[in-house]
């Protein structure tokens, strides 16, 4: 084999456009880090193992043949749902909240599993209900939705909860829930508003507070809001300069290598930089609509669009979060925000929507 | 069939797929509108607001206190000065534990229970964002001690200070008084006075003497440095900087060489000093016995020796000179026979003395201190021998009102208006003073008292030295200062102005034979004789006794029988030289008895050393009973 066939091999189930958007947004990561960490090497180069290990997760993923993952959906839904539940059972407790699992060797956060599990799970049974579809089967596939989202609410983790929630919301809509009934969910969504509210931590319960005034309460619970929108705005047109910033080198800016790292770039590239990076954000969600378009199975249109639009969801979230117009929930900037799991998880997605995009291309030729 | 059916769903589905797909693709570029926006808002409209506050994130300014001012004698002695060390302290609030933390440290520096007691006093006074000092002049090795361990103790540094330092001690200790530091009470007092943005770094402040009159002229202006921080607020690097300006230097026209010399004369005895350069008002010495360590306040005086100072039947707090008031006795004599001079009582007029004196038709029996009395007696052996009965005879021709009014131009019943915050006015009663006070009418045997000192009259040794001084001038009074003249660090110097405060037009007649009178007392024959005997150079006095109890009728005063604290003050004021009097001063010595023998050899040193430069041997704990007897 030469060099050109293995290069061949290696990038046959690659989409050459998404990985380009996919490694513009990661350098983009691992430039931040450099700035965020003040030049803390160790941090910069443990990012680049996250990004190896994805890289390879995805790599392997859009090599798998479509049926696999199909075959996957049921046990992994039902492993991850396992976990859960010893979480809620027995769970470590850290920072408050019941996330975590110990399970000897490391532990683990099986809410980031569901991530990819939940919408797997969802399309899957849409799949396999396809020919026969009635009102019982969104009933079902919204159970199956609202279980694990209730299961993470609780531990609490109001971020990951309402992302989850949101992949499994985008295959129903997707998969023609109709109008009527979504209309029905959100009146009942706004009628039990003020229970869900009673139903809220403390604490999640201040931060939707301090988004609408986080002044209030500047040096406790605002603070995060604050610092954020001062870096932010003081970014101005141009930035202040990569490793200027005076918010992030100045330790103001809290969790900057992680759910603040928003602000490093706002503040470092400005509003310039801003476009730059929505314009980036961009290239993947488009090019995740074309796939999700032209996917030929129900399956993978389900399974693609999820991935896409829970993608868009994740950075908008954090943007606004970050900029202040959304409440700090702790949801991390896909592919650029320091962190494994969440870097696993998303390049996973990414796997998948390359193998759905390239697997239907092998069929077809 | 089925499968065309079949087909044409799927097409549909696809359709109703890709619709739903262009809705959600919508949804997202609604959404990434709202971010732009958002963007806009706070990048390009809100910008200058929140550039603003991210650098005043960044940049602290961090307040550099000047060096306090100096305070020197008329010859350049110094009287309070500053020395850098190094102290241990604590940051309360970055403290969980503080009783803990201080355990702990006293395994590394030497803590003693005191050290602890002040700690907590000044915890209890202080403002709370403050860092006080646990231990003061940290020795080299208790400094390298801590700065080894230092990473286990947040919130506890050393820091290198300047000391106030006051090297006279007890000597100066009402005069120049002491700084300590800053409580809630005086930043009241700052923020009324709109300056407390300059003390935002300064710990210390005047707090008695001419430390607290002058603290606008001896603290200084307190520089600025701008350094960018971080979040923790530590200082990163600086930015700008304006120097502070150090506090100005007092010059006093104090002489420390004849404060030490009056303060030694005084012996054991409890007292007030006060001497005058009667041709311009400087105050030449200040004493005020017994004084107390002010070096000790200024870190907070420890209880023991707050609870011994304050507890003591000498009270060293109390500032005698400025704010002790005594009965005049017979020092008021010489003003008397100016006011009887002035109200037309001839020189010349002699009365026949049996040792005591009535009022007409009234039987009581005002006693003159000799008893049998002194013969017959004209204004000059009036002042001489110290005369009661020719004084109660003068006061009652000349009634209270018109004594009242002349001598309040001496000062009497007035503050002298000297530079020193806390004095009192003393009292000069009349009939209008009395009604207001006592809801009493005047009697005529009030107006008795009054001419011997006694009665209502109450002087300050600074005002009786302020109005001997006046005297001295032939009536041109100066108010009586401390300061010289005040040197800026920059080197230019602000001279006082010094126009004369009081103008009394006398008789040259009168006060020359007031003078002569008064330089006669110290000449044998006189009250002070004794003190008088052997001066080089023409020295004036009067000698003086306040009593301290009233005695009854017929009742012979025996000092021996009375405590040391009932016994009756002994005053003595004096000028000299006659011709041409370069200092005037007053003494009192608390229960000394008789002014002739205690309080005018006092007086003789301080001249002496004064005029002739004449150092007095190192003086015995209690001056030798000399000289004749007084009233």
């Amino acid at each position: 084999m030469n060099r050109k066939e293995l290069q061949r091999r290696f990038m046959a189930h690659l989409d050459p456009v998404l990985l380009l958007a996919l490694g513009l947004l990661l350098l983009v990561s691992l430039v931040l880090i450099y700035s965020a960490s003040d030049g803390d090497w160790m941090r910069v180069s443990g990012q680049f193992v996250n990004i190896l290990v994805a890289f390879a997760a995805l790599w392997l993923v859009a090599n798998m043949p479509l049926h696999y993952l199909i075959r996957s959906a049921v046990p992994i839904y039902i492993f991850g749902m396992v976990l859960l539940i010893c979480v809620a059972l027995f769970g470590e407790i850290s920072h408050g909240a019941r996330r975590w699992l110990n399970i000897g060797v490391a532990t683990i956060q099986p809410s980031e599993l569901m991530k990819i599990a939940v919408p797997l799970m969802m399309a899957w049974y849409f799949e396999k209900h396809e020919a026969t579809l009635t009102l019982k089967n969104y009933f079902v596939a919204a159970l199956l939705l609202l279980l694990p989202v209730a299961l993470i609410a609780r531990q609490p983790d109001l971020g990951t909860s309402i992302l989850i929630g949101a992949s499994g919301f985008y295959v129903l809509f997707l998969a023609g829930l109709s109008w009527r009934i979504m209309l029905g969910m959100l009146l009942m969504a706004i009628a039990s508003a003020p229970f869900l509210w009673s139903m809220l931590h403390e604490y999640q319960r201040h931060r939707i507070l301090m988004l609408f005034d986080p002044s209030q309460d500047a040096l406790g619970k605002g603070y995060h809001t604050i610092q954020g929108m001062i870096a932010v705005g003081s970014g101005g047109f141009l930035g202040k300069g990569y490793l200027n910033g005076t918010q992030t080198h100045l330790d103001f800016l809290p969790e900057r290598t992680t759910d603040f790292i928003f602000a490093v770039w706002s503040e470092e590239f400005g509003f310039i930089g801003n476009l730059i990076l929505l314009g980036l954000f961009i290239f993947v969600i488009g090019r995740g609509f074309v796939i999700t378009a032209n996917a030929s199975t129900y399956f993978t249109r389900l399974m693609a669009g999820s991935i896409t639009l829970t993608f868009f969801t994740y950075a908008f979230v954090n943007m606004g979060m970050v900029s202040g117009i959304l409440p700090v929930v702790g949801v991390p900037l896909p592919l650029v925000s320091y962190g494994g799991t969440s870097m696993l998880t998303l390049l996973l997605g990414f796997g998948m929507l390359m193998s759905i995009h390239t697997h239907k291309q092998l069929v077809k030729t | 069939m089925s499968r065309r059916v079949e087909l044409k769903n799927h097409q549909r589905e696809i359709y109703y797929f890709r619709l739903r797909l262009m809705l959600s693709l919508g949804l997202v570029l609604v959404m990434l509108v709202i971010l732009l926006l958002r963007f806009t808002y706070l990048q390009l409209i809100k910008h200058d607001h929140f550039e603003t506050m991210a650098e005043s994130n960044r940049i602290a300014v961090v307040p550099i206190v000047p060096n306090r001012g100096l305070i020197l004698d008329r010859n350049g002695v110094v009287l309070a000065r500053n020395y850098s060390g190094y102290t241990l302290e604590i940051a309360s609030r970055k403290v969980a534990n503080l009783e803990a933390t201080i355990n702990e440290l006293s395994t590394l520096v030497d803590i003693q229970p005191k050290d602890r007691k002040r700690f907590k006093k000044l915890l209890a006074e202080s403002r709370n964002f403050d860092t006080l000092p646990i231990r003061n002049r940290l020795s080299d090795e208790e400094v390298a001690r801590f700065a080894a361990q230092r990473y286990r103790f947040p919130g506890v540094e050393i820091k290198a200070r300047l000391f106030r330092e006051y090297p006279y001690g007890q000597g100066t200790s009402h005069l120049i008084g002491y700084i300590g530091r800053i409580n809630e009470k005086d930043v009241d007092q700052l923020k009324e006075d709109d300056i407390a943005s300059n003390y935002l770094g300064s710990d210390y402040i005047g707090k008695t003497g001419l430390e607290q009159s002058y603290e606008k002229e001896l603290h200084g202006t307190t520089g600025f440095e701008q350094v960018e921080v971080d979040a923790g607020g530590r200082a990163v690097r600086a930015l700008s900087r304006s120097a502070p300006k150090s506090g100005n230097t007092l010059v006093l026209t104090l002489d420390a060489k004849l404060q030490e010399v009056a303060e030694q004369a005084f012996g054991a005895y409890r007292g007030a000093l006060v001497a005058i350069d009667p041709n311009n008002g400087d105050i030449l010495a200040f004493v005020s016995k017994p004084g107390y360590d002010p070096n000790l306040f200024i870190d907070g005086i420890d209880t023991e020796n707050w609870e011994a100072l304050n507890s003591s039947l000498d009270v060293p707090l109390n500032n005698r000179a400025l704010r002790g008031q005594y009965p005049p006795g017979s020092t008021i004599k010489p003003f008397m026979a100016l006011a009887g001079l002035y109200n037309k009582r001839s020189p010349s007029y002699t009365i026949g003395d049996p040792g005591y004196y009535t009022l007409p038709g009234n039987r009581h029996q005002y006693r003159d201190w000799k008893k049998g009395g002194h013969g017959s007696v004209d204004m000059f052996k009036s002042i001489v021998i110290s005369c009661d009965t020719y004084y109660y005879g003068l006061a009652t021709e000349l009634g209270i009102d018109k004594i009242h009014g002349y001598l309040s131009q001496f000062g009497f019943g007035k503050k002298t208006g000297v530079d020193m915050e806390g004095e009192v006015s003393g009292l000069l009663p009349s009939q209008q003073w009395k009604m207001n006070r006592h809801k009493q009418i005047w009697y005529p045997g009030d107006t008795v008292s009054v001419g011997i000192g006694q009665g209502y009259n109450l002087v300050t040794p600074l005002q009786l030295a302020s109005a001997t001084a006046t005297l001295a001038n032939g009536g041109v009074g100066y108010k009586p200062h401390f300061v010289k003249h005040i040197e800026r660090p920059s080197g230019n110097a602000s001279e006082r102005e010094n126009a004369p405060s009081i103008d009394i037009h006398i008789d040259p007649q009168h006060i020359d034979l007031v003078k002569r009178a008064m330089e006669a007392v110290t000449k044998p024959g006189g009250t002070a004789a004794g003190a008088g005997s052997g001066a080089p150079y023409r020295m004036a006095g009067k000698t003086g006794t306040a009593q301290v109890i009233g005695m009854k009728q017929g009742e012979k005063y025996d000092e021996k029988k009375i405590s040391e604290y009932f016994r009756d003050h002994a005053w003595f004021i004096a000028f000299a030289p006659v011709e041409k009097p370069t200092i005037a001063l007053a003494v009192l010595a608390e229960n000394g008895g008789h002014g002739g023998s205690t309080a005018a050899p006092i007086a003789r040193k301080v001249l002496d050393y004064y005029l002739l430069g004449k150092l007095p041997l190192p003086l015995q704990t209690v001056v030798e009973k000399e000289g004749a007897e007084d009233d």
